[in-house]
């Protein structure tokens, strides 16, 4: 996994509350049997105006002037702002890949939807939880300024404003190190494997109808 | 004396297999349900990691999400859709998983056929790259949805690393009036609590009406706990749940039954177990539901009328509804009665099982008793049942019958238009009844405008040509 350190990023708001998966990747794109690619299909129904198929070279395709993202002022972005219960509906890891081959990194919203939230970690994109309040700040400055940047510091978990105010977020400490160093995750667990399989023949003695 | 404790405590208890000091434990997962689609590259970074299955034999696979309804023996035409359930196949035979192919008798929606077989039992953990893993609760398991990064995971490693939920009780006691089901009441909840109610939270359902459900209602009933944005939900194991597995497939035998049944009956809450949130609703009070928006929680009842953005209850739900209503093609103000519709769809994990066809199919008999078939707007009707093993059963008691001489299609098992990842969709525009449990913006096909009901208001859908109240049908 890529490791996430620290990012100085354009930021992108999408201000729509509830944003699903379905959304984020359209399911005709999850045929594919690889996990990247994914980029020039995220938001893809609200992002062009003709119906995206697999296969089709997006360079070509009509883009929807209406959707933010597609704004000049907004290429490059790194940091999308959303709104509450960012993620939610399918499980689809489509939806993390999507967002980090498109370019984010980091997403900040009042609440994420657990899975989603789960995944991005796995993906070395950072979702970072703030007060609606602050959210709400973030909207109005991102959209009332050009350039807008956060600066983004995993280790010592803050988001820097232009102004420089700085603002604290949480974060699992466990979660934190494996992003900033980027650790595998089975590596990690099967250093475990002693204790798995205690558990195993604990289990075998105690419920064998689950061991069939 | 010992701490009381819920349903889900014990079942996180009898599962740590390692607990770190922050909180976070390693849990054990003891069975996997794959299919094809979030499959693929989790299998493919076993393989480029040299890494092996831990436990083989705790895994069952089927294709479904990609699989065709119609005119199956031809293959998938797709090309695409065909190399993911090929590769399914091919990985499954590598790895020695069982699998059951598109062409088994046995195949259909993961979430049908893991209870169906006995695969899926109560006090287990089961886990699957699929958000409705959710069903599964049902059983009185933990079982819950994950991405293809932990799928992989527990392939290799037989566990999965999690934080421990909040609990919360949803409590419904009471009698369901006539008409209204499992279904009307997952939606009054989700309209209750809203799509992020039940965010970190695992969920237990309880109280007279849910012991009152059918096994088939409880499945129902914990599809949707995800649409409420709890990854689990689960009620206590009792003499249904019991009835249910025994003589399954793959449920124990002899010695193992007994000790397994034993173990079963301590599966519910302690009666003093604490929650962190306990929310109640009166059945009597539950009418027949329908979403009118682009969201589980923009729900109603089917004698309601569309809502207006000038009354929601705050700005960002404003333009939420807004943006709804606009994409909808609906106007506030309008009876949700007078909804027209274009298709029926009456399937998915939610609703393909036997008791939903019967439901369905008991409203096709009468409009066929009517002289009335499916309505001459309504372009399409279709019935998907979730397994093979669903479909022969519905075609044993002649529920294909009633719903071919009303004009309904019949078709074979799978996903099919609750997410039109095969051919199964909504064209732009098209307005659909549907059993499914997602009405987001383009989930049945770009531009479709899905409306989440029971499986019998579906079927009278199609019959009326729009929504109506199946409680004036029934009478």
């Amino acid at each position: 996994m890529k490791p996430f350190t620290r990012l100085d990023g354009l930021v992108a708001p999408l201000d729509r509350a509830n944003v699903d998966t379905d959304a984020i990747i359209p399911k005709q794109f999850l045929k594919s049997i690889k996990r990247s690619g994914f980029g020039p299909n995220a938001f893809d129904e609200w992002r062009y105006l003709d119906r995206g198929e697999p296969g089709m070279d997006c360079a070509n395709r009509p883009l929807n002037p209406d959707f933010v993202l597609n704004q000049a002022r907004y290429q490059g972005a790194s940091v999308l702002l959303a709104r509450e219960n960012f993620g939610c509906g399918s499980s689809r890891e489509h939806a993390p890949w999507a967002l980090e081959d498109y370019g984010f990194r980091t997403i900040i919203a009042p609440s994420f939807a657990d899975i989603f939230f789960n995944n991005c970690f796995k993906n070395g994109v950072l979702p970072i939880v703030l007060a609606a309040e602050v959210v709400d700040r973030l909207f109005k400055q991102a959209e009332a300024t050009e350039g807008y940047r956060l600066d983004i510091d995993l280790a010592a978990q803050t988001v820097t404003t232009p102004s420089g105010e700085v603002i604290a977020f949480a974060v699992d400490g466990e979660r934190k190190n494996r992003l900033l160093n980027g650790l595998d995750d089975i590596g990690l667990t099967l250093q475990y494997t002693e204790q798995i399989k205690a558990y195993e023949s604990r289990r075998r003695a105690e419920a064998a109808w689950l061991f069939i | 004396m010992t701490t009381p404790q819920t349903l889900y405590d014990k079942l996180w208890d009898a599962h740590v297999v390692h607990q770190e000091a922050n909180g976070t434990a390693l849990i054990y997962i003891d069975r996997h349900l794959v299919h094809e689609v979030t499959s693929p590259q989790a299998f493919e970074g076993l393989k480029l990691s040299g890494r092996k299955m831990w436990r083989a034999s705790t895994v069952l696979a089927t294709p479904d999400h990609n699989v065709p309804t119609t005119a199956r023996a031809a293959g998938i035409v797709d090309p695409v859709s065909r190399t993911q359930v090929e590769t399914l196949d091919a990985n499954c035979a590598e790895l020695g998983l069982n699998e059951f192919r598109m062409s088994d008798h046995r195949q259909g929606i993961v979430h049908v056929i893991g209870p169906e077989q006995g695969f899926t039992l109560p006090g287990a953990t089961l886990v699957c790259g699929d958000s409705h893993t959710s069903t599964h609760g049902a059983f009185a398991a933990l079982a819950f949805g994950i991405g293809t990064s932990e799928v992989e995971h527990v392939m290799a490693t037989q566990c999965l690393w999690q934080t421990k939920s909040r609990g919360m009780l949803v409590k419904v006691d009471g009698d369901l009036p006539q008409g209204v089901t499992a279904k009307d009441i997952a939606l009054a909840i989700i309209g209750r609590i809203g799509t992020a109610g039940g965010t970190g939270y695992a969920v237990e359902f309880g109280g007279s009406a849910i012991r009152a459900l059918s096994m088939e209602g409880r499945m129902t009933l914990c599809n949707m706990a995800i649409e409420a944005g709890a990854r689990a939900g689960m009620v206590a194991a009792d003499e249904k749940t019991i009835a249910y597995v025994e003589g399954r497939p793959q449920a124990p035998k002899g010695a193992a039954w007994e000790q397994a049944v034993a173990y079963w009956r301590t599966l519910h809450s302690d009666p003093d177990a604490g929650f962190d949130a306990v929310v109640e609703l009166n059945a009597a009070e539950i009418k027949p539901q329908v979403t009118w928006g682009t969201s589980p929680e923009m729900v109603l009842a089917v004698d309601a009328k569309v809502p207006n953005p000038a009354d929601a209850p705050n700005a960002v739900k404003k333009t939420d509804w807004e943006r709804a209503l606009a994409y909808m093609g609906l106007t506030a103000g309008t009876p949700i009665a007078e909804i027209a519709i274009d298709k029926a769809f009456i399937g998915s994990c939610t609703n393909s099982r036997i008791e939903d066809l019967r439901e369905a199919a008991a409203v096709a008999r009468w409009a066929s008793g009517q002289g009335r078939k499916v309505a001459a707007n309504v372009k399409l009707a279709m019935v998907v049942p979730g397994s093979g093993l669903v479909k022969a059963q519905a075609e044993a008691e002649g529920l294909d019958k009633d719903f071919v001489a009303a004009g309904f299609e019949w078709r074979d098992p799978g996903c099919s238009m609750c997410l039109a990842m095969n051919a199964d969709r909504l064209e732009p525009g098209e307005r659909c009844a549907s059993t499914s449990n997602r009405n987001f913006e383009g989930r049945q096909g770009q531009g479709g405008r899905t409306h989440l009901v029971s499986p019998a208001m579906a079927a009278a859908a199609a019959v009326f040509g729009h929504f109506v109240d199946i409680r004036e049908v029934m009478r």
